[in-house]
């Protein structure tokens, strides 16, 4: 019935160490297992529905998915990959946890508002502001020292990120307004900032290139260290550390904090919240500050690792905020989830990427074949009975159906099905 | 200078939410009297005008009106930026700027997709559920309405297939938000990456790299004979385009359908109360499906003007997030029709005035663009922060 509750209970007897065989503690592994089974399965469904369409289209689904997957780096886990194809793989492979290290970040900071009930739709416009903070200081302070610099640039955008999604926290705490409008709201005048920053003529844009519209490049201190492949073209370097040691931070501050718990709690019904004694408002805007920070941290190791400046055209096209949803949703809005799923999409992204793609399979289809796949991962996703039917069969579905009160959108084993734009989503 | 206020207020007969009111009102007044055509130079009786505003805006705080009264403040702060702006601009920039009638008709141009897909928006979330899924079924309508003025040869078909393809991607909505009880913005955020798939994929396999043909049947412009060449009006109104005047003419019908029929009042009521309009006998599950569909078909005719009405031509992504801001001007106009309306032609004025101050400084130009976001983010915490979603909005329905 609450789920909060039973989670809690779950939690306290694995504590003080009851039985391992214990009926509880069968039944939370049970859900623990099915919470990995069908996301793996869910990605399973959509490769296969998108493979139709490739092959309705008179295409080969196995040898497109077979490009694919040599083009993420993946096959350098093969120990029998070796020579020049190796060297292939393992560029690729690096370019792919690129990708994942602020997918990961940028999930993580949709998923934090997820489980605080709130849909958090402005990880683009966060990112964003961190990319223009990161890059100001990153190409700022020549003479500063390195560690310092970074460090400096780091915490600076993930402040600007924090700030920017803390509009929308305040807003909401304070007049009601829906945080799925003010945060796309906060989106679009974020990219303009940036296209106004970079442009010709902006404040920020590169003076030694007037005719371009990019900022400057970050100093050389301030490069964060590559640590496997070469140091110009785009190696992996230590922002994978963070973002994975922010993860861990992530889960603790949900799982053993007091912000974690009222996050929770709000998350799962705000009222009862309130009757509790939790500051609602309060919360709403603690956890957006934090979302924030997620994705401005992003943004930072991006522009400090690898991207050293940014196009206008970058600011416009990006898609990151909309990847953090995808990922967010398919790792169920824990931190181990998203980032699985982060490596997952950056996968995805690199292995389509046009330079990655053989010869004998259309790039830009295959691009977009992503785009198909990443659609019905997130259909499936929004609701666990179809994957559900497929892993235990018709009884369960109905017992699955019947844990579903649609009063109670909020009262689902995921936090992704927290009433984000329900009743208390849109007061 | 608050003596009018104070005055105002002694009568007694005026409440403190009039009096914040009548201070966005002057708020309002002391920008436009500083652009044509009256044009007002030198900054005093802006500013005059603003302290005004800003008196009756703490007026009306104190006096319990706190959203309202600070609304009034933020506008008379922008009314005195936007003032300066003017005092600062030569007149022959200004009059450039404000060339009325083409900023009319560029506002109408750039509000048309968008109150297309905002009624969608409206029709779907007053049956109960709420499409973020609009911007993929405006793309969806955006490519196959191309593909089908291609293939059949009229723009007319173009429509019609755009419609079905809206309708077809809406139907995977409704039968994951009615039938599975998805949590429906995730599933409409899938909807949108799904549109945007394939899209982009079925433009690569049907026309390649040389894109959608040229010689595409368009939406034709709509020619009013008597004042067609008649100044203001007739730059303004004289040659819009076919589909802009049929969603302008929307508006009302849909006004009239939601609010004055039995079928309306059926969408309403499965979206307020579902579980009372089941007892009466209202198909809540079959009256949403067609909800969701309208929806879906609506948003594709938006997204089909900008490729069939105006374009001419597909390009990957070319919705560009306008299904997102008819998102939000359908919140902002609170879920009315008519509200809705006036949300999308306020985004196409911001359009369309960024354009023009380009076309003077490129630089400013692009800060204009945000303008319209600032605002509607003003108006949300001010104004809409009242407003109320169908009571059952988002939560899928389960017969007992």
């Amino acid at each position: 019935m609450n789920l909060l509750e039973e989670e809690l209970q779950a939690e306290a007897e694995e504590s003080t160490g009851a039985a391992a065989r214990s009926p509880a503690a069968l039944t939370a592994f049970r859900r623990g297992a099915s919470g990995v089974l069908v996301p793996i399965v869910t990605t399973v469904l959509a490769f296969i529905a998108a493979g139709v369409v490739v092959l309705a289209t008179g295409h080969n689904p196995l040898s497109t998915y077979q490009s694919i997957f040599n083009g993420t780096g993946l096959n350098w886990l093969f120990p029998w990959v070796s020579g020049a194809e190796r060297a292939t793989a393992a560029g690729n492979l690096q370019q792919t946890l690129l990708q994942a290290t602020s997918l990961i970040l940028v999930g993580l900071a949709v998923a934090f508002a997820f489980r605080a009930g709130m849909f958090n739709i402005g990880g683009q416009g966060q990112y964003t502001v961190g990319v223009i903070v990161a890059v100001w200081i990153g190409s700022s302070f020549a003479g500063m020292p390195p560690v310092l610099h970074i460090v400096f640039a780091i915490v600076a955008a993930a402040l600007a990120g924090a700030a920017w999604a803390g509009i929308a926290g305040v807003l909401k705490a304070a007049t009601g307004a829906n945080e799925v409008i003010s945060t796309i709201m906060l989106n679009w005048i974020a990219i303009w900032f940036g296209v106004y920053c970079f442009q010709l003529g902006g404040p920020l844009q590169n003076p030694h290139t007037a005719t371009t519209p990019v900022s400057s490049n970050v100093v050389a201190g301030a490069k964060l260290p590559v640590f496997w492949g070469s140091s110009t073209l785009q190696g992996l370097d230590i922002g994978i550390f963070i973002s994975l040691a922010l993860a861990v931070v992530f889960s603790l501050l949900i799982n053993r904090t007091r912000l974690g718990y009222e996050a929770r709690t709000v998350g799962f019904n705000p009222d009862a919240a309130r009757y509790a004694g939790i500051n609602v408002g309060r919360t709403w805007i603690r956890v957006m500050l934090i979302c924030g920070a997620f994705a401005g941290v992003a943004a930072a190791l991006d522009i400090l690792g690898w991207k050293f400046n940014v196009f206008t055209n970058d600011i416009q096209t990006s898609q990151i905020g909309f990847y953090g949803i995808a990922v967010a949703l398919l790792g169920r809005n824990t931190a181990g989830g998203t980032v699985a799923a982060a490596i997952l999409f950056g996968a995805l992204l690199t292995g389509t990427s046009d330079r990655n793609i053989h010869l004998s399979v259309d790039p830009t289809l295959v691009e977009y074949l992503t785009f198909m796949i990443e659609g019905i991962i997130i259909l499936l996703v929004s609701t666990d009975v179809i994957t559900l039917r497929l892993l235990k069969g018709g009884r369960q579905l109905r017992v699955a159906l019947k844990r579903r009160p649609p009063e109670q959108p909020a009262a689902s084993t995921d936090a992704a099905s927290t009433d984000g734009a329900g009743k208390g989503g849109r007061s | 200078m608050s003596v009018g206020a104070i005055a105002v207020a002694q009568s007694r007969a005026v409440s403190p939410k009039q009096i914040g009111i009548a201070g966005i009102v002057i708020a309002a007044i002391a920008w436009v009297i500083t652009i044509p055509p009256i044009e007002v130079r030198g900054m005093v009786p802006s500013i005059v005008l603003a302290v005004i505003a800003i008196c009756a805006g703490a007026w009306s705080i104190a006096g319990g009106e706190r959203k309202i009264g600070s609304e009034a403040i933020v506008v008379a702060l922008f009314a005195v930026a936007g003032a300066a702006a003017s005092a600062n601009s030569a007149t022959a920039t200004l009059e450039s700027v404000f060339t009325w009638s083409a900023l009319v008709a560029a506002t109408l141009r750039y509000a048309t997709p968008l109150v297309f897909a905002a009624l969608g928006g409206v029709i779907s979330e007053k049956s109960g559920v709420i499409n973020i899924g609009l911007e993929g079924m405006m793309l969806m309508g955006c490519f196959w309405g191309i593909y089908g003025a291609d293939l059949l040869g009229s723009w007319v078909w173009g429509l019609v297939v755009a419609m079905v393809a809206g309708g077809l991607l809406a139907l995977v909505h409704a039968f994951f938000s009615i039938n599975l009880r998805a949590n429906q913005i995730v599933s409409g955020t899938g909807i949108n990456f799904l549109a945007l798939g394939i899209t982009g994929y079925f433009l690569e396999y049907h026309y390649g790299a040389n894109g959608t043909p040229l010689n595409i049947s368009m939406v034709p412009n709509v020619h009013i004979p008597l004042i067609q060449h008649v100044g203001f009006f007739g730059a303004a109104f004289g040659s819009a385009n076919l589909m802009t005047w049929i969603g302008l003419a929307l508006v009302p019908a849909l006004t009239f359908f939601l609010f004055r029929t039995r079928w309306g009042l059926r969408v309403r009521s499965v979206g307020e109360k579902p579980r009372a309009a089941d007892t009466v006998g209202v198909p809540v599950l079959r009256i949403r499906y067609f909800a969701v569909i309208a929806s879906g078909m609506l948003a594709a005719l938006g997204g089909a003007y900008l490729s069939v009405g105006f374009v001419g031509s597909f390009s990957n992504d070319m919705t560009n997030g306008r299904g997102f801001i008819a998102l939000a001007a359908m919140i902002f106009g609170k879920w009315k029709p008519w509200g809705a309306l006036w949300a999308c032609l306020l985004f196409g004025f911001g359009n369309a005035m960024s354009d023009r101050v380009s076309s003077v400084n490129p630089t400013l130009g692009t800060l204009f663009e945000a303008l319209p976001y600032v605002l509607t983010l003003v108006a949300v915490a001010g104004l809409v922060g009242r407003s109320r979603p169908p009571a059952a909005d988002g939560i899928p329905y389960v017969r007992e």
